[in-house]
């Protein structure tokens, strides 16, 4: 337990001291969903119509964004020779590099969310589902995600390659978690979408450790 | 527990760097891997610590089979490579305490680490500030903080000063005399008594499988 809670310790440390913690994330995300009314024009009942959507997207984009940086800086300067021969299974190395990526993108977002759909007009009501809808979406964001980030963390220009392996793996997490907003927004029962999206969290959080370790095996080759 | 490698082969590539490679170190015994640039000797370190898998051949530390038992085999070994991983954000002394935490040491073994290494008077700075040298010590530093029967050593004294490059030459003495074994691709004479040197390359498996050992005796019985 210690050694876990070590990396979880070491990655916030590095996280707040060299990229500003998770305001970095948050900025974009913020700047993301700022721009959809320019975009669309100031249509109130248009903006408060796609709220749940474009606030999904923008905080995927925002967790993709602070994504390639995961593993790949720690392979670059030898620290995952390091992490990798520590007397913890990799797959956990990996899951506790998740846990600090999730307390720096995905928390911040969740606190961050009100504003926006604020901006956007959310309807009230919509706000406890769009609260939770992110709290059970964003951490499967962070496990799926450094899947595409081990792949490609052995490369000098991984970024884009990491969006394009990703992005797709993204798909439910963001249909589900959008509906739910819409549910609710809708005064329909948004628990049914909830559920989903946390049972894919569930089965990601397990699950892709596992690969991502295996990717993580053949960057450090 | 002495360390017994056997018809070991690596390809790099479509290359094969080296075949039917075999050595053995005793407890206290050195090999030193010489050999031009390429000759497979950070390769064949990697290989020892576990992070490349073994293609062919099997290595055994004491009875454990690093094919069989990674983890164990893994757990018995320390390794230092040509990047120091280290984190410019953190202090001397924060690298080393991660590091403790990672590996299980005790934290009260820091300052001792620190000390080995000359770096005392550092302890706080962030290492962004360190020197080359500074920083290859911090990244050496390791081997006096976590305690392992076996160093896989690569190119342990590139960038430091004569002074640096003999202390560190100093600790691989008093770990092989601790009844430690050490493993190490240099330029630079070690000068632990009766190590052996080993060149992957030019490795020829009819001269002789048993190099590296400083009494022979100890491997009699060692089923090749």
């Amino acid at each position: 337990m210690k050694p876990f809670l070590a990396i979880i310790r070491r990655d916030l440390a590095i996280a707040f001291r060299t990229g500003g913690g998770g305001a970095l994330g948050v900025a974009f995300f913020v700047i993301a969903a700022t721009l959809v009314p320019f975009g669309v024009g100031p249509v109130p009942e248009l903006l408060a119509r796609i709220a749940p959507g474009m606030l999904w997207i923008a905080a995927l984009l925002a967790c993709l964004l602070t994504l390639d940086r995961l593993f790949q800086a720690d392979v670059e300067d030898g620290s995952m020779d390091v992490l990798a021969l520590a007397p913890l299974p990799l797959e956990l190395v990996v899951l506790g590099k998740c846990i600090a990526h999730w307390l720096t993108t995905g928390l911040p977002l969740l606190l961050a969310a009100p504003v926006m759909a604020l901006t956007l007009g959310l309807p009230e009501g919509a706000y406890p589902a769009m609260i939770a809808s992110l709290a059970l979406g964003t951490p499967a964001l962070s496990v799926i995600g450094a899947i595409g980030a081990a792949l490609t963390a052995g490369m000098r220009r991984g970024g884009v390659l990491t969006a394009v392996l990703v992005l797709p793996l993204y798909v439910p997490t963001l249909i589900l978690g959008a509906l739910a907003v819409n549910a609710s927004a809708m005064n329909l029962p948004a628990a049914p979408y909830l559920m989903l999206s946390g049972a894919i969290t569930l089965a990601a959080l397990p699950l892709a450790p596992f690969v991502a370790a295996a990717g993580l095996r053949l960057a450090i080759r | 527990m002495p360390l017994i490698a056997e018809n070991l082969r690596v390809t790099r590539g479509y290359r094969t760097v080296f075949t039917g490679l075999g050595f053995a170190v005793p407890e206290g015994g050195a090999l030193i891997l010489a050999g031009a640039n390429g000759a497979g000797k950070s390769t064949l370190l990697r290989i020892l610590a576990g992070l490349l898998p073994v293609e062919e051949g099997e290595v055994r530390l004491g009875g454990v089979s690093l094919r069989r038992d990674r983890g164990d085999f893994v757990d018995r070994v320390l390794h230092t490579g040509h990047l120091d991983a280290l984190k410019p954000a953190f202090t001397a002394w924060e690298t080393l305490a991660f590091q403790a935490d990672l590996y299980g040491a005790s934290r009260g073994r820091i300052e001792g680490a620190l000390k080995a290494l000359d770096l005392a008077f550092l302890a706080d700075q962030p290492v962004r500030v360190l020197s080359a040298g500074q920083k290859r010590r911090l990244g050496l530093a390791r081997l006096a903080l976590v305690e392992r029967p076996l160093w896989l050593l690569d190119e342990p004294t590139v960038s430091l000063d004569a002074r640096s490059a003999a202390r560190v030459a100093q600790m691989a003495r008093d770990h092989c005399a601790g009844g430690g074994m050490v493993v190490a691709a240099t330029h630079i004479d070690l000068g632990i008594e009766g190590a052996a040197k080993l060149d992957p390359a030019t490795f020829a498996p009819e001269e002789g499988v048993t190099v590296g050992s400083r009494d022979d005796a100890v491997l009699e019985g060692e089923a090749w």
